[in-house]
C-alpha cells in the first residue's frame, strides 16, 4: 500500500517531473496564461500519461528493445489524437485556445521519460499509478503558473474578476508581462527556490 | 519466440499499429457530428461578432435566427440568387465555402494574376449574411478568406448600410503563430477597423493594412489599419484577403449592385 501510495505522491513535490526533473516546460510556459486552459491542459496530460504508461508496461515483455521508441510513440501519439479529439467535441472554445498546444503533448519529454524509465520495467497497474502521479506532479505546477498568471495578469481566476482593473474602473493595474510566455520562467523558477529551500537535497551538488 | 526475432518484431508493430488506428478512428469519427455541431455554432457566433450583435449568455442561434438574414450571392454579377433557385446543394444552411470552392458546378480556379489573396479556388456564389432592424438593413456581413503565414485564414468582415464604412472583421478559423500573427484574434486589433473606409472616392478599394502604426495625422489614416507587429506576412496576407474580397474579383458587383439599388430606393423614397 505504502508503495503505491510514493509513487502516487512522490512526483508532486519530491520528484516533481518539471520543478525537479525540469521536463515538460514548453508547454507549463505556453498554456498557462489563463487557469482554465492550464486545466484542460493537466486533465489532457494526466490521461495520455497514464495510458501510455499502462498500455506500454502491458507489453513491456514483448517488445524488442530496437523498436520499443517506435512503439511507445505510436501510443502515445495515438492517446494525444484522442484527447485533442474530445476536447474538441466538448470544449470547443477551449480546444481553439489551446491550439497546437495539444498536438504537441506527444513531444513532452514526460511522457516519453516515464514510458522508458518506469513503465518498461515494472507491472501495469503500478504503471499506471505512476502516469497518474507524474500526471499529478505536471499538473500541479501547470496550476499553481496559470493561477498567479491569470490573477496578477487579468484580474481574474477561471474568467471570473477577482481583482476589479484599473481601465474598468476598479483599482488594480494588470501586470501585461505575465500574460506573456517568459512570465512562466519566473513562476517556475520562484516555485523551485521554494521547494528546494523546503528541501534541501534536491538541491543538484556543484 | 525470442523478442528480438524479425519475425515477433513484425508481428509486435503490425499489433500495435492495429489497435492503435482502431481507437484513433473510432474516436475521431464517433466524435465528428459533435464537433461539426461545434463549428457551425463557432461560425454562428463569429458572424455574430462581426456583426456586433454578441452579447454574453444569449442563446447564439436564437438571436442569429431574429437578427440575420442569410442570402446566397452570385459573385461574377452581384445578383441575389432567388430562394427558388436554392437545392440542396445550394442554400444558405448547409453553404461551406471549402466544399463550394472545389465543386465543379460552382467553384473556379481564380487566373494566378488575380489571385493576390493567394487561394487559388473560389466558390462563384457566396453566403453573405445580412443584419436588419426594424426592416431596415444595418450590416452586411461577408465572408472572407485568404493566406497568412502558415495557413488559411477565414472570417468575417462587416460592412455598414452604406457599403462603405467597415464595422468589424473576426476571424473565427486560423493557424497563424499564437501571440505574433494569431494576434487576429486580439480584440483591441480587431477594434481599429471599425469605422475604417473600404472604398476611396474614385470606387477603387482603399483598406490597406500598413506595417507598423498608423499616422493619425495623414489624410489616408481613414484607409488604413495597423499591421501585426512581429508577423509581416500575417499583415500582408490580411491586406491581400480585404483587397481581393472587396474587389471586383469578389465582392466588388455586389457592392456595386447594392449601392445602385440603394441610391435607386432613395430617389422613389
Amino acid at each position: 500500500m505504502s508503495k503505491v501510495k510514493k509513487i502516487l505522491l512522490d512526483p508532486i513535490f519530491n520528484n516533481n517531473p518539471i520543478a525537479y526533473q525540469i521536463l515538460g516546460i514548453c508547454s507549463a510556459l505556453a498554456v498557462t496564461s489563463k487557469l482554465e486552459t492550464s486545466i484542460v491542459m493537466s486533465i489532457a496530460v494526466i490521461f495520455v500519461v497514464s495510458f501510455s504508461n499502462l498500455a506500454v508496461s502491458l507489453i513491456r515483455n514483448h517488445v524488442a528493445s530496437s523498436i520499443r521508441i517506435l512503439v511507445e510513440m505510436t501510443i502515445i501519439a495515438s492517446l494525444v489524437i484522442i484527447a485533442d479529439q474530445i476536447i474538441k467535441a466538448f470544449a470547443y472554445d477551449i480546444s481553439k485556445q489551446l491550439s497546437v498546444y495539444v498536438g504537441l503533448i506527444i513531444t513532452n519529454c514526460i511522457i516519453m521519460g516515464r514510458a522508458e524509465a518506469f513503465a518498461l520495467k515494472n507491472p501495469p497497474i503500478l504503471s499506471f499509478m505512476d502516469g497518474i502521479g507524474n500526471g499529478l506532479g505536471y499538473a500541479f505546477v501547470l496550476l499553481f503558473v496559470g493561477f498567479f498568471r491569470e490573477l496578477f495578469g487579468s484580474g481574474k481566476l477561471l474568467g471570473f474578476t477577482v481583482l476589479p482593473l484599473a481601465t474598468d474602473g476598479g483599482w488594480y493595474v494588470p501586470n501585461g508581462l505575465l500574460l506573456l510566455s517568459p512570465s512562466a520562467f519566473v513562476i517556475i523558477g520562484l516555485l523551485i527556490w521554494a521547494i528546494r529551500t523546503r528541501k534541501p537535497e534536491q538541491i543538484e551538488e556543484e | 519466440m525470442s523478442n528480438e526475432s524479425t519475425k515477433k518484431m513484425i508481428i509486435v508493430a503490425l499489433g500495435v499499429c492495429l489497435v492503435c488506428s482502431i481507437l484513433v478512428s473510432t474516436a475521431a469519427v464517433t466524435l465528428n457530428a459533435r464537433q461539426e455541431k461545434n463549428k457551425e455554432l463557432d461560425k454562428i457566433k463569429n458572424i455574430l461578432i462581426a456583426g456586433e450583435l454578441m452579447q454574453e449568455n444569449v442563446d447564439v442561434k436564437s438571436v442569429f435566427e431574429e437578427k440575420v438574414e442569410s442570402e446566397l450571392i452570385h459573385l461574377e454579377t452581384g445578383e441575389f440568387i432567388p430562394k427558388s433557385d436554392y437545392s440542396a446543394k445550394l442554400s444558405p444552411e448547409t453553404f461551406n465555402i471549402k466544399k463550394m470552392a472545389d465543386d465543379d458546378q460552382y467553384g473556379k480556379l481564380i487566373p494566378p494574376e488575380k489571385d493576390i489573396a493567394r487561394i487559388n479556388k473560389m466558390p462563384k456564389v457566396m453566403s453573405i449574411y445580412i443584419v436588419k432592424i426594424d426592416d431596415q438593413i444595418e450590416k452586411y456581413i461577408l465572408p472572407i478568406y485568404g493566406k497568412g503565414l502558415w495557413s488559411t485564414l477565414y472570417g468575417f468582415l462587416a460592412l455598414g448600410s452604406d457599403l462603405q464604412t467597415i464595422q468589424g472583421i473576426t476571424f473565427y478559423e486560423h493557424g497563424e503563430t499564437p501571440g505574433l500573427g494569431g494576434e487576429v484574434d486580439n480584440p483591441n486589433w480587431k477594434a481599429i477597423w471599425k469605422g475604417k473606409q473600404a472604398f476611396k472616392d474614385n470606387g477603387q478599394v482603399g483598406i490597406t493594412v500598413i506595417k507598423g502604426q498608423v499616422d493619425p495625422d495623414n489624410p489616408n489614416a481613414k484607409y488604413q489599419v495597423d499591421g501585426l507587429s512581429g508577423s509581416t506576412l500575417t499583415t500582408r496576407g490580411l491586406d491581400a484577403m480585404v483587397k481581393f474580397w472587396l474587389g471586383e474579383t469578389g465582392y466588388g458587383p455586389f457592392i456595386q449592385h447594392a449601392k445602385k439599388q440603394k441610391a435607386e430606393l432613395n430617389e422613389q423614397g
